[in-house]
């Protein structure tokens, strides 16, 4: 709706500010006056000098890159799993016909509920939460590639056959720049999934450190500093990791010349 | 009109090609063949046994598991027989336990959804018919997204304890986003030309939104509703799974902690059998929705 087109991009970017600014300032109002007795109400500075001290000590470093390395290792693994399956299921319809069907019923199966045979398969290590993540990733690249291999536009066919292309040509010259986006789209949605699973997989295959351990401990130990360090903590890096594979994104459509969607 | 047309088919004479002194091309195969064939959607090609090959795989994986547990290459407590999943799933259906644990799965699902449902809907209208306050709303909204249902967990944990409310509540968070998003987006896909025309009619702002925006923006909030649904399923399973003294996910739990894996099993396979039926339905209504829809709006945009 176009009513309030008058007022000034710069002035609206401000506005998102306000909400957050007030919701903290309130949160310390309340917070100092004591508005609320009860020990899970913390303040602001306590939730701040939680954080201070778990980046101080190291504590925060070490579950932090043990989450990261078992998120990257995961989505890696179910990435280039899933852009081979997808490939297969694209290209061939012979392996289209073999194996689709069991992969449509396989994938209605909420992922969550894979942990507690996951735990008993793999145990409780970090390999089971590398198998969960890995099958965390493998199914939105998995449909996306797929998609993206099936419709490509039939004029581009057309012109491949045209000009005569071998079958490889087709898919190395046609086909897969063609399916592009789409195939982002399935890795974008991967990394996303991938983040959700890691905390899944710690809060529920609890072992070692990791993020979602930290939130498990100030969970046990009724500290809500620790839980909202946490939670913020989680948000950050889900939102790092959009922002990265958004601007991959952008980079790899701009080197084929593809618009951005 | 068909003045014109007669004009021209009578200016119309047939190309005089050149005749001696020019070096004529060949006549091209292509332009017999006027029916351009169009590639099928894959590569390879192969019309045998379609019916039979989509059975292949799933037969092939049960012969090998049932094989596997005969010859006992696996011990049946990691890999019950596939015979003794089905007797323990008849077990619960004729027990009753299926039924108490399902329906009250299902009964945390729809009121946690439907929670969820009418809030988004509401955030996403607000945020939709008031730019200002998309602004002032939207950034925070997207802030508190990036932290997954899983993040949310804990602190609802605390606050609320481990009870109904803790369901209901995530599962409405869980709801809530994509519904929000999928409703500010349709207002946001609002036809431009449709619009327009409205304008040049004299439409009241109330009238356009009810006229012209909401009727376009039906498959999209439905897109929503469907994608919070889906949401809200799966986190259904995550709060149960951690959280619960009954419900679906409880069984999985229960079955996992007595080392019953045909219990997890057939607890797994009436999740994603619900989600599918469901999810099924979804695609029914939404069908039906679409039936008779005149894509031209889309396009006008």
């Amino acid at each position: 709706m176009s009513a309030v087109m008058s007022v000034g991009s710069r002035n609206r970017r401000y506005r998102g500010w306000v909400l957050p600014i007030v919701g903290i300032a309130v949160w310390w109002l309340a917070s100092n006056q004591g508005w609320s007795q009860s020990g899970l109400f913390v303040s602001p500075e306590k939730v701040a000098a939680t954080a201070w001290d778990q980046i101080a000590s190291g504590k925060f470093w070490r579950a932090i890159s043990a989450s990261l390395a078992r998120n990257l290792s995961g989505f890696s693994i179910g990435t280039t799993l899933g852009l081979v399956m997808g490939c297969l299921l694209g290209l061939s319809r012979y392996f289209e016909r073999l194996v689709g069907p069991s992969f449509n019923t396989f994938k209605q199966i909420s992922l969550f509920a894979w942990i507690p045979l996951i735990s008993v398969w793999f145990g409780l290590g970090d390999l089971a939460k590398v198998v969960f993540l890995s099958l965390a990733a493998l199914v939105p690249v998995v449909v996306n590639t797929c998609d993206g291999l099936r419709n490509v536009p039939p004029n581009l066919l057309e012109v491949a056959r045209v000009y005569r292309f071998t079958r490889w040509q087709t898919i190395i010259g046609v086909m897969l720049p063609a399916a592009l986006p789409s195939i982002f789209t399935g890795i974008y949605l991967a990394l996303v999934y991938s983040w959700l699973a890691t905390i899944g997989a710690e809060y529920l295959l609890v072992s070692g450190e990791g993020i979602g351990n930290t939130l498990i401990d100030g969970s046990e130990h009724f500290m809500m500093d620790l839980v909202l360090f946490g939670m913020v903590v989680i948000g950050l890096v889900g939102w790092a990791l959009n922002a990265l594979a958004r601007t991959v994104e952008r980079r790899m459509q701009r080197l084929y010349g593809i618009a951005p969607r | 009109m068909a003045r014109a047309q007669t004009v021209r088919l009578e200016q119309y004479t047939a190309p005089v090609l050149p005749s001696d002194n020019v070096k004529r091309l060949p006549p091209s195969p292509a332009r017999s063949a006027r029916k351009v064939e169009v590639p099928r959607t894959s590569a390879w090609r192969f019309n045998l046994g379609d019916k039979a090959l989509p059975w292949l795989l799933p037969l092939t994986l049960l012969g090998l598991w049932y094989l596997g547990v005969e010859r006992g290459w696996l011990s049946e407590q990691v890999l019950p027989p596939p015979a003794y999943i089905y007797e323990t799933l008849s077990n619960l259906v004729t027990s009753g336990d299926l039924w108490l644990n399902a329906s009250a799965s299902l009964q945390r699902v729809i009121v946690g959804f439907t929670l969820g449902a009418f809030i988004g809907m509401a955030l996403g209208l607000a945020m939709g018919l008031s730019r200002t306050v998309e602004d002032y709303l939207l950034p925070t909204f997207n802030a508190l997204v990036q932290i997954p249902v899983l993040g949310w967990l804990p602190f609802a944990l605390l606050l609320f304890g481990i009870g109904e409310t803790l369901k209901y509540v995530l599962i409405a968070k869980a709801a809530m986003v994509p519904i929000a998003l999928c409703t500010l987006q349709a207002f946001h896909q609002a036809p431009k030309g449709l619009l327009e025309v409205g304008r040049a009619y004299g439409f009241s702002r109330r009238q356009s939104v009810i006229s012209i925006v909401l009727p376009a923006a039906i498959p999209t909030l439905f897109t929503g509703l469907r994608l919070g649904f889906t949401k809200a399923w799966l986190s259904l399973v995550v709060v149960e799974l951690v959280a619960s003294s009954e419900g679906l996910g409880y069984l999985i739990v229960y079955g996992r902690q007595l080392f019953q894996l045909d219990l997890v099993m057939a607890a797994v396979v009436v999740v994603g059998a619900l989600g599918l039926l469901i999810d099924r339905g979804f695609d029914y209504l939404e069908r039906r929705l679409n039936r008779g829809r005149p894509t031209a709006g889309a396009r006008l945009s």
